[in-house]
């Protein structure tokens, strides 16, 4: 990838000894481990500037490695602490945070649950619930309620307890979006219609007609693909509802090429990244964690202008569906929601709302938060059962 | 011509750059490692000054490649020049039709564009690809083929290495997510508005003949509206701009002219919005504080 790079050819490292190789080779592990992309090309280039003179001093070392280890915004934004932590005072490498600090709308530091190893993808959502088990309403005890049923779709998620459904209800999800991907993409080609004269071919073709243009050629108008960009509530009242969506939110990061994944509480937190994970349970698992609740309620509106402020301007673009997942309790002001709302309502081509609580009885969006977000939404739909999720499949192809 | 990291320093500023440390080390690296660099930041933050004064400090050919939404190589590294290929087609009527195509796709028909230009230069240009996030993600995955080989093959032409290897930077505003490969290739610098201090000294290398103490109430003023919640945050150009009406207007203490900067704040605040939430209070307010 880097044929001329300066390091490989003049054998760094030569002056180096062993112990600083170790050393970087460690800092490298602690980059990766908290998400930087660091391949062997970096850390064969840091390995060059260590032997220079200006390794000497930290306050000209650290902007040359950062500028060297970092690729995006907030690898740029964590690189000093990560650094400080690992050259300046050991064992405070530790310090890192899963998703407990929040530090404001930042990508949390993070380290690859290891723990997660070949767990079966079942043994997952009773993690989530048992975590949340200090506050979610009624999260337990609702054994009483399962049996088998012979329409999983159709049954609400609340009531599936049973392990064995509960796998099946996963993979239901995760190939329900695999599907609604593979329709979309299917009408999207029907669509394209439009056509412009390819110039440099046609002149091409045109020799052998002594410069008539008798052979036209044709280029194909591109049609960007819908972008689903999905922002997940996973407070306490949303956790019966919550291991069921990352599941789903899984499938569809990983069937839609473009899609972009966020969850929330109180603060929104960024996972397409953590969901891009072949191995499904370890991204579940670690979504899980991420999506843990820290207290203190849902901060719908706050979390919003987290993600209008920094992460609309890149994920939305003018054929973008922005769905948010969420029963709409609000903690927070219902003016900044609907501010916010009213932002994001400029930016993107629709906004779906999906509210688990419309497939219950007697439900009326009531909640003060989810009053003042119902203007701004274009689509408002239940969404307790597969079944309800299936059924947005035509509203999104339509987009 | 190989710089250490205080001389490019010292260029830096002696062609009226105001850098900030870490970007000279970054501009070193660059050189260094013969990487390209990519520049992020907020609109407005000067990523496009950079590759500016690289190519100021190397006495170097600047040569800019600004992309858009559907970009194509056509745009980007080369064109066949049809009006005169046509003609050619239809002096030459009658010949040889392989004979005809030989002379119409070559060199004196071909439309060099930025990419084929900063890769045939005798001495190494610097090339900006500036908002890159803007272009598709086909022309990324060309973009890369290109930085890594330096090389370019047209069909009807064959394949053209590049006389020179021209120094890279890459702009972008984070609009649309780049590739990790076009990431990795590259290597990063995180563009910040520049603090206080820096603000009021590239005022004072940009608008000549203003007060010191002036510049450093316009710094300090912009500082303090950054912090307020607008929809577009006022970039150092605005800044300039902004500085240069003042001193046109001979004012000399902004603590005076409440009305005036007020009145003058069109140079900042750009949208309708900004424009309403930044009322005569809360410009007072901010001025009370800074000045």
């Amino acid at each position: 990838m880097a044929p001329m790079s300066a390091a490989a050819t003049s054998r760094p490292g030569e002056s180096i000894g062993g112990p600083t190789r170790r050393r970087l080779a460690a800092f490298s592990r602690v980059l990766r481990q908290n998400g930087f992309k660091v391949g062997l090309a970096e850390t064969r280039d840091a390995l060059a500037l260590l032997a220079l003179p200006l390794a000497a001093r930290p306050s000209a070392l650290r902007p040359a490695l950062r500028s060297l280890f970092c690729a995006t915004h907030s690898d740029w934004e964590r690189f000093d602490d990560i650094f400080d932590a690992f050259w300046r005072g050991r064992g405070l490498r530790q310090t890192r945070t899963l998703s407990g600090s929040p530090t404001d709308g930042r990508a949390p530091l993070r380290r690859i649950a290891e723990a997660a190893g070949p767990q079966g993808p079942a043994g997952l959502p009773d993690h989530v619930e048992r975590r949340h088990d200090g506050d979610s309403p009624g999260g337990r005890g609702r054994r009483e309620g399962a049996s088998r049923f012979d329409n999983l779709a159709a049954t609400d998620m609340r009531h599936i307890v049973d392990p064995d459904d509960v796998a099946q209800t996963h993979a239901l999800a995760a190939r329900l979006a695999r599907v609604m991907r593979a329709r979309l993409v299917r009408r999207e080609r029907i669509h394209r219609r439009g056509r412009r004269l390819d110039l440099r071919r046609t002149i091409h073709r045109s020799v052998s007609h002594g410069g008539t243009p008798v052979d036209l050629a044709w280029r194909r108008r591109k049609i960007k693909p819908l972008r689903l960009v999905v922002l997940l509530d996973a407070s306490g009242s949303m956790s019966l509802y919550t291991a069921f969506f990352v599941r789903f939110l899984h499938g569809v990061v990983d069937s839609f090429r473009e899609a972009e994944a966020f969850v929330f509480h109180t603060r929104l937190a960024h996972v397409s990244a953590s969901l891009r994970d072949r191995d499904v349970a370890r991204a579940v698992d670690r979504l899980a964690l991420m999506a843990q609740g820290i207290g203190g309620g849902t901060r719908i509106g706050e979390s919003l202008a987290t993600f209008n402020r920094w992460h609309a301007r890149r994920v939305i673009h003018s054929r973008t569906a922005v769905m948010i997942v969420s029963d709409g309790y609000d903690t927070g002001e219902p003016a900044e929601l609907a501010a916010q709302m009213r932002r994001l309502r400029r930016r993107c081509r629709r906004i779906i709302w999906l509210n688990p609580l419309i497939g219950w009885r007697d439900y009326a969006p009531r909640a003060r938060g989810m009053q003042a977000a119902l203007p701004y939404v274009d689509l408002f739909a239940p969404a307790h059962n597969l079944a309800s999720l299936a059924a947005l499949e035509p509203y999104l192809a339509r987009i | 011509m190989t710089l250490d990291r205080e001389n490019i320093s010292d260029r830096l500023a002696t062609v009226g750059y105001v850098a900030d440390r870490d970007i000279a080390t970054a501009l070193w690296l660059m050189e260094y490692l013969k990487r390209p660099l990519l520049l992020e930041g907020e609109a407005g933050v000067g990523k496009t000054e950079v590759a500016k004064a690289l190519a100021a400090v190397h006495g170097a050919e600047l040569i800019r490649l600004q992309c858009y939404e559907g970009l194509d190589q056509n745009a980007a590294l080369y064109e066949w020049n049809y009006q005169r290929q046509l003609l050619a087609i239809k002096a030459r009527e009658g010949e040889n039709a392989d004979a005809i195509e030989e002379h119409i796709f070559s060199e004196r028909y071909l439309l060099e564009r930025p990419l084929l230009a900063a890769i045939r230069r005798d001495k190494p240009p610097v090339l900006l690809i500036d908002e890159v996030d803007r272009a598709d993600e086909e022309f990324e995955a060309f973009l890369l083929e290109l930085l890594s080989d330096f090389q370019v093959s047209i069909p009807e032409l064959g394949t053209i290495k590049a006389t020179s290897i021209p120094r890279v930077v890459l702009t972008s505003n984070g609009t649309r997510e780049l590739s990790d490969a076009l990431r990795r290739r590259c290597l990063y610098h995180y563009v910040d508005f520049p603090d206080v201090d820096r603000e009021a000294k590239i005022i004072l290398v940009r608008i000549p003949g203003i007060d010191t103490a002036l510049a450093l109430q316009i710094a300090r003023m912009i500082a303090a509206i950054r912090k307020e919640d607008l929809r577009k945050v006022p970039g150092v150009a605005e800044t300039l701009d902004w500085a240069a009406t003042l001193a046109g207007l001979e004012i000399h203490d902004l603590r005076h002219e409440p009305e005036a900067v007020h009145e003058t704040m069109i140079c900042l605040l750009k949208t309708h919005e900004d424009r309403a939430r930044i009322t005569r209070e809360v410009s007072e307010r901010l001025l009370g504080k800074v000045a």
